[in-house]
Order: structure tokens, then sequence, then C-alpha cells
């Protein structure tokens, strides 16, 4: 059998950003999270935010550990299986990467030591300012690597030589047109995300009757801020897709499985597009919504993906599914903030089993609309890297053979499917042990065994919960 | 053509090399803690060695990549040529620091499978070092290319120099971690550092030894550029600093001192990379390119250097304060239990 090094590297690519990513998409808004309680606490005095707080710290620690031993392997990525690109590339978008790593990954690394286990160590002020520093650290790293990101999509500022890009104008190139929506989108998804997760798990706490306090503040904030969040993606991602349109064209007639370029374009609510055929098949479709959505006039004219050769269009089928898949979550998430409205206003908001269970059932989707979204806005580039000016085909190193790539990506994968389900157990296992064990047991010890026990009804859980292991 | 155009090859080489310094000192050290953490006979001296890392490791890691994208923006032309030429090693080196990386929360969450991952720690601090290694061996030999590519084969690495000092990088990090044991911890754990510590000397001496005579035997040009006059009058002090570090090591390990161990260690290291650098220099693609040639556009290079002049005093200010609050002796309730 022929093993071809291109689309194992890519199949590699998928493997290593597609695990990496649902860590960032958790941790960015776990860390923002932290900070706010930390805050809250901080300025308040309120036990309850303590406890909230120190239990979503332990499980951030393991998701940013996991973050970081898989975000390693992706700078190495660009070198080991995308030699070319690198070259071509690297005069714009290496100082974003390296920016990346000076600006965030420092940061969040001396911090997040102070914020796992400085705590009785600092003033806390200080630890306050760690929380704060390792979400602003999330939040540098967001940016950047978005940038670059974008950079690709929606190439800018630069000067292309003898096939290798050269800087012209710097903020022309991490300001490129798709960056503003795509930043915005992206990180307000992670936020979304990290709060469907909270939600879910507070709503399992008060069904389940324990830790019923904690639960419920946690229910509520993150509901309020979803209030705000989803309805505010679904613009943001209406703005993102008008600028998919000005600038990516091929990749948003993908999306839409649009053939033919005209105007009164109907909205492709389902289809299976055959490529092969250039039509889509047991298509629903409603008329010229398409146009509608997409240009804001029911006369406005869509190109179709005929308009370009057939060796520059995407696939289409997979932006096009992972593109409803993502919209249909969207939709679900809009409906719980809904019903959540009408719940809250009723005084119902934390008795209603049927609720409590969907929130339950809505914590994994935000991840899984991280990962259609991403796959359609990767995938929907393709065939290449750079839009328009570097083929995917062309970026590949040159001295790798099929077997090699089979190799790593083999390594890859049962190295990810050690840890990531490992990780996952033991984030479920705090999750079942809830707030009080997860603040009790470190904070108790080192009170006692420093000589100073926080009073005896503090002390007393701890030391219980240190028999009981 | 521009008036003035400014150089910034050798400012960004002197940051090249002041990160990739960090990165084999720090890493280096918590690497080898790594190791030795495979030599401790009992959970709790384990639990003690880990935690003396465990709040600055991530920080420490974080100079690798720092180093490779440094590398990237700087030198793309390196980076394009010499990180798929170690393919096999890096895809190793990368596996192995997962799952070391990993073993931090793991092994305290997930009682049931403790002993896997301590493996995991201990196996995996040592395999990506000895690959390691094996990047700095075949660096140092140079690698086969045509135009802007390497042009070997994924499996070139392997040799018998390279599996040298792989080794070699394994003793010397455990020479590091041992030191950084002895600082960091009292009685019976550091009696044991010092005595793997002079393990790891022995190892790392005969290494130094054997790389020194093998590598100018090895290359024309890199006996040349020490065995020629008056080159070698100026270079003398390099082998007798290296002696005198070698020594000051092995006394500081069999005496009290409590911090030269450390020291020494570092030194060690530093005298080492400076003879590398005095063996390549002006190459990054050794044998093939200059500094000069790989190096990426000017206007890159001023843009990154804007704010890495600003950012990396500000990292080493905030990094030392993180160091700064967990000094001393290392203590059974801060980190994780």
């Amino acid at each position: 059998m022929d093993l071809d090094p291109l689309l194992l590297s890519r199949l590699q690519f998928v493997w290593v950003v597609g695990w990496h990513i649902l860590l960032p998409a958790f941790t960015v808004g776990l860390a923002s999270y932290i900070a706010l309680l930390e805050g809250i606490h901080f300025f308040t005095g309120r036990e309850i935010y303590f406890r909230i707080s120190g239990f979503w710290i332990k499980i951030f620690s393991v998701a940013f550990g996991m973050g970081v031993v898989s975000g390693i392997v992706m700078p190495f990525q660009f070198g080991t299986n995308w030699s070319r690109y690198s070259d071509a590339t690297a005069n714009v978008l290496s100082p974003l990467f390296a920016y990346e790593g000076l600006t965030a990954f420092f940061l969040e690394a001396a911090f997040l030591g102070v914020l796992l286990f400085g705590r009785s160590l600092v003033p806390r002020w200080a630890h306050f300012v760690a929380a704060l520093m390792v979400a602003f650290g999330t939040l540098l790293s967001s940016f950047w690597i978005l940038s670059a990101n974008s950079w690709m999509q929606t190439p800018a500022g630069y000067e292309l030589v003898d096939g290798r890009f050269y800087p012209k104008d710097w903020f022309a190139i991490i300001f490129n047109p798709s960056f503003p929506y795509r930043l915005c989108h992206t990180v307000v998804g992670f936020y979304v995300t990290t709060a469907f997760v909270v939600a879910g798990v507070a709503a399992w706490f008060i069904r389940r009757g324990r830790f019923v306090a904690e639960g419920t503040r946690m229910l509520s904030m993150t509901l309020w801020l979803l209030t705000v969040l989803v309805p505010l993606q679904i613009l943001l991602g209406d703005e993102h897709g008008l600028n998919t349109l000005e600038h990516q064209p091929a990749k948003l007639a993908a999306i839409e499985a649009h053939w033919e370029t005209g105007r009164r374009v109907p909205l492709v609510l389902f289809a299976v597009p055959d490529e092969q055929n250039e039509a889509n098949r047991y298509a629903i479709e409603a008329p010229a919504l398409g146009s509608l959505i997409l240009t804001h006039d029911l006369n406005g004219e869509v190109r179709g993906l005929k308009d370009w050769p057939r060796d520059q269009r995407p696939p289409v089928a997979i932006p096009f599914f992972a593109f409803r898949i993502m919209v249909g979550i969207g939709l679900l998430m809009l409906a719980v903030v809904v019903a959540s409205w009408w719940l809250r206003w009723k005084g119902r908001l934390y008795d209603s089993t049927w609720f409590l269970r969907a929130c339950e059932w809505m914590a994994p989707l935000g991840f899984v609309a991280v990962l259609a979204g991403w796959t359609t806005t990767e995938v929907g580039r393709q065939p290449w890297t750079v839009y328009g000016l570097l083929r995917t085909a062309d970026s590949v190193s040159p001295s790798l053979s099929g077997s090699d790539v089979l190799i790593s990506l083999l390594g890859y994968m049962v190295a990810y499917l050690v840890i990531f389900p490992a990780g996952l157990l033991i984030m479920a296992r705090f999750v079942r042990n809830g707030p009080q064990e997860a603040e009790g047991e470190q904070e108790e010890l080192e009170e006692i065994e420093s000589g100073r026990p926080g009073g005896p009804v503090r002390a007393l859980p701890g030391s219980v919960q240190g028999k009981a292991d | 053509m521009e008036p003035l155009v400014l150089d910034f090859v050798p400012l960004w080489t002197l940051i090249l090399g002041i990160g990739v310094c960090f990165y084999v000192i720090l890493d280096g050290f918590d690497l080898g803690v790594g190791i030795l953490f495979g030599f401790q006979p009992d959970t709790d001296s384990r639990n003690m060695v880990m935690n003396s890392i465990a709040p600055i490791w991530d920080g420490n890691e974080t100079w690798l990549v720092l180093g490779g994208l440094a590398l990237l923006a700087a030198f793309p032309l390196a980076f394009a040529i010499i990180v798929p030429a170690v393919y096999f090693p890096i895809l190793v080196m990368l596996l192995a620091l997962i799952f070391r990386g990993v073993a931090f929360e793991f092994r305290y969450r997930d009682a049931e499978h403790k002993t896997f991952w301590d493996h995991g720690f201990s196996w995996g601090s040592t395999i990506a070092t000895f690959a390691q290694g094996m990047v700095l061996g075949a660096f140092i030999q140079g690698f086969q290319v045509e135009g802007r590519h390497f042009a070997g084969s994924s499996w070139d690495f392997i040799t018998p120099f390279s599996i040298l000092t792989g080794i070699a990088l394994v003793f010397g990090y455990g020479l590091l971690g041992a030191g950084w044991l002895i600082l960091k911890t009292e009685g019976e754990l550091q009696e044991r550092a010092r005595r793997l510590g002079r393990w790891c000397f022995l190892g790392v001496f005969a290494a130094i030894c054997i790389v020194s005579i093998w590598t100018p035997l090895m290359n024309a040009d890199i006996a040349a550029r020490w065995f020629t006059w008056p080159n070698m009058a100026f270079l003398a002090p390099v082998p007798v600093v290296t002696a005198l570090l070698g020594w000051l090591e092995w006394r500081s390990l069999n005496n009290r001192s409590e911090a030269l161990p450390f020291i020494a260690a570092i030194g060690l290291f530093l005298v080492s990379y400076l003879g590398i650098g005095i063996s390549l220099w002006p190459l990054i693609v050794p044998h093939t390119y200059t500094l000069w040639d790989a190096a990426s556009a000017q206007s890159t290079q001023a843009f990154l250097m804007v704010g890495t002049l600003f950012l990396l005093p500000v990292i080493l200010m905030y990094t030392g304060w993180s160091y700064w609050v967990f000094r001393g002796k290392v203590r059974a309730d801060i980190g994780y239990h």
C-alpha cells in the first residue's frame, strides 16, 4: 500500500489540534471564571465563592496541565511536518507565534504555580492577582494564535517574493480582515462552552441534593452570563459569516452547498452534497432565504462553487455538515437560555428537574460546537494553507516518507488515547467529590500543620476527610 | 538598497543562545529531577522530589517553546531544515514530555494507577532527555541539505555519536537534578541526591572527554578551529575552566555545601555549551548555512526584537518572583498531596 505523507500529515495535524483545542475551549473560560470568583471572594469575603473557586481550580489545574503538554506539540508540528510552510510564512507569522509565547505562556506558567500552590505563601491580594494574570494570559494567547490563524485565512500586509512571504505592514498583518470577527467569535464560544460545563455541573449538584448552595450560585451566575453571551454569539457568528462571504467566498459556497451563482438563492437546510456531479441530493431548501441571510437582501447575489476551478474548491460535505452541527447546537443553547428566563421569572429555576437535566445534557455540547466550527473554517480554507496563495500540498516537509508519518501519527494516537480519557476521569472524580472536599483537603491540612487551625468548625471536615481517604 | 541596514543577527544569536541556555538549565534540572525520581525508594521521598519542582516545571518547559519559536522567527531556514531532519527524536521527546507533564497531576489524582504515572514521570523524563541529546548529536554532525530543504532520511539521526550525546545528556540533566535536590531537600533525601549526583558526574566527565576528542576527529574545520595557532592560546581557558569546574563539582558533592553542586553543574553546562558554540560558529545549519544565510527578513527581526527586549526582562522578573515564593527547602504540605 502506498502511504501518502501529505494525507497522513494532515490527519496528524487534525488529531493533535483537535484534541488540543478542547482544552483552551475550557481553560480560557474557566480561568476568567476563577478570577471572577477569587475577585468576589477578595472584595466581599464571602466563603461560598472561595469554596466554588477552590473546586474549579483543581479541575482547571488538570485541564491546564493537559493543555500545556498537548500545546508544546503544536509549534513543533510546523517544523516536523510542515517545513515548507514554515520556510514560506515564517517572516510574517513567526513573530505572532513568538509573541504568544512571550506575552502569554510565561505569564500563565509563572502565575499558575502561585494560583495552585501559593495560597498560604502569598498575601491574599497577590493570590487574586495571580488568578487575574492566568486569565489575562489565556486571553493574550487566544489573541496571537487567532491572529496567526486569521492571517492564513485572510492574508494581508505582505509581499510575495519567490514563493516566500515578506512583511510590509505589521498592523495589517495582525489585524487582518477576518481577525476581529474570528477572535470575538472564538473567545465568546470558549466562554459559552465553559459556562455550559459549569451550569451542567451545578445542575447535577442541585438535582442530587448535594452542594446545593454552591450549585444554585453557580447555575444562577452562569445563566446570567449566558443570557448575554448566547445571543451575542449568534450575532457575532452572523457577522463572521458575512466577513467570510466577502473574503473567502469559496468557503462560504461550500458551507451553504451553493453550486450556482445567482440571486434569490435558497437556504439549503439539509442536503447530501455530491461533489462529483456538482449538485445536491435530497435537498430541503427555503427559497430566497440564503440571499437574505448572507447578504441581508432577498435579491442579493451569492457566488456558487462552479465559479472556481475544481482544484481551487474546498471539500463541500464536511464544512456543510460541520456548520449545521455548530448552528444547531447554538440554537439549542438559545432554547436553554430562553427557558431559563421563563423559569427564573416563575421562581422555579432550581427545582425543575427537566431543566436541570437539560443543563446536564448540554454540558459537553459546547465542545462539539467548537470542534464543528473549527472544522468548518479549516476545511473550508482548503486546498490552501495560506488562502489562495500557498497550497497545503506545497506546505508539507519534503523529506518525509509515508511510513515516517504513519509511525508518528500512531504514536500521537496512542498517547492521546491514554492521556485524554485519564484526564477526563480525573476531572469527573473532582466533580463527584464536590466543592467541600476539593477546598477542604489542602487548605485545612496546611493550616493545622502550620499550627494555626482556622477554627474547629473549618478544621473538622478536612481531618474527617483525611481519615476517610 | 537602503542606506543604513541594521544587522540584527548578532543580537538574535545572543537572544536565542540565552533562551536555549535558560531552557537547558531550567528544564534540565527538572527533567533531571524526573530522572532521579526513579531511584527514590519510597512514596514519601517521591512526593518530596516531585513537589520540589511542581510549582515551576511548567514555566521551565515554556523555554522549550520559546527556543523553538525564536529559531523559527529569527532563523526560519534553520528551523525548516533541522526540525524535519530530527523528526523522530522530536516525536519521541514530545510524547515523553506529554507523559511526564501529566504525571504531576495524575499520580495524585488517579491513585489506582499511581505506579503507571510514576513510571511515566521517570521514564518520560529520561527518554525526553535522551531524545534531546540525540538532537544535539545529530545537529553537531550536520544534515544532508539540498537548496532550502533537508534531503536525507528521517532515520539519519541515529549514529554512534548521537547515541553517545543522548546518554551524555541523561547524565548531565541528572547532575543538574541532583544539584537542585541537594539545594531543596534535607537529611536522607539529600544524601541520596549526593550519591546519585556523584554517579552522574562521572558519566558527565567521561562524556565531556569523549565528545571533546571525537568532535575534532569527525570534522576537520572544528579541529582547525581549536588546534591551530593562535586560536589554541585564546581557547585554552575553555578546557582549563571545565577541569576546574569539574573539580569543584566533585568536591562539593562530597562535602557539606548545599548550593555549590547546583552552581558548578550549571557552570559545566555553560562551558560545554560555549565549547559547542565555538566549534560551530557562525553556522546555524552545521556545515551548510551560516546564521546570516538563515536569518529571517530584516523587518521580522526588528519587529520581534522590540517586544522581546521589553518582555524578556519582565518575564525574568515575575518568573524570579514565582521562584522566590517557593524558596527554601521543599515542604511536605506545599504542592500535591
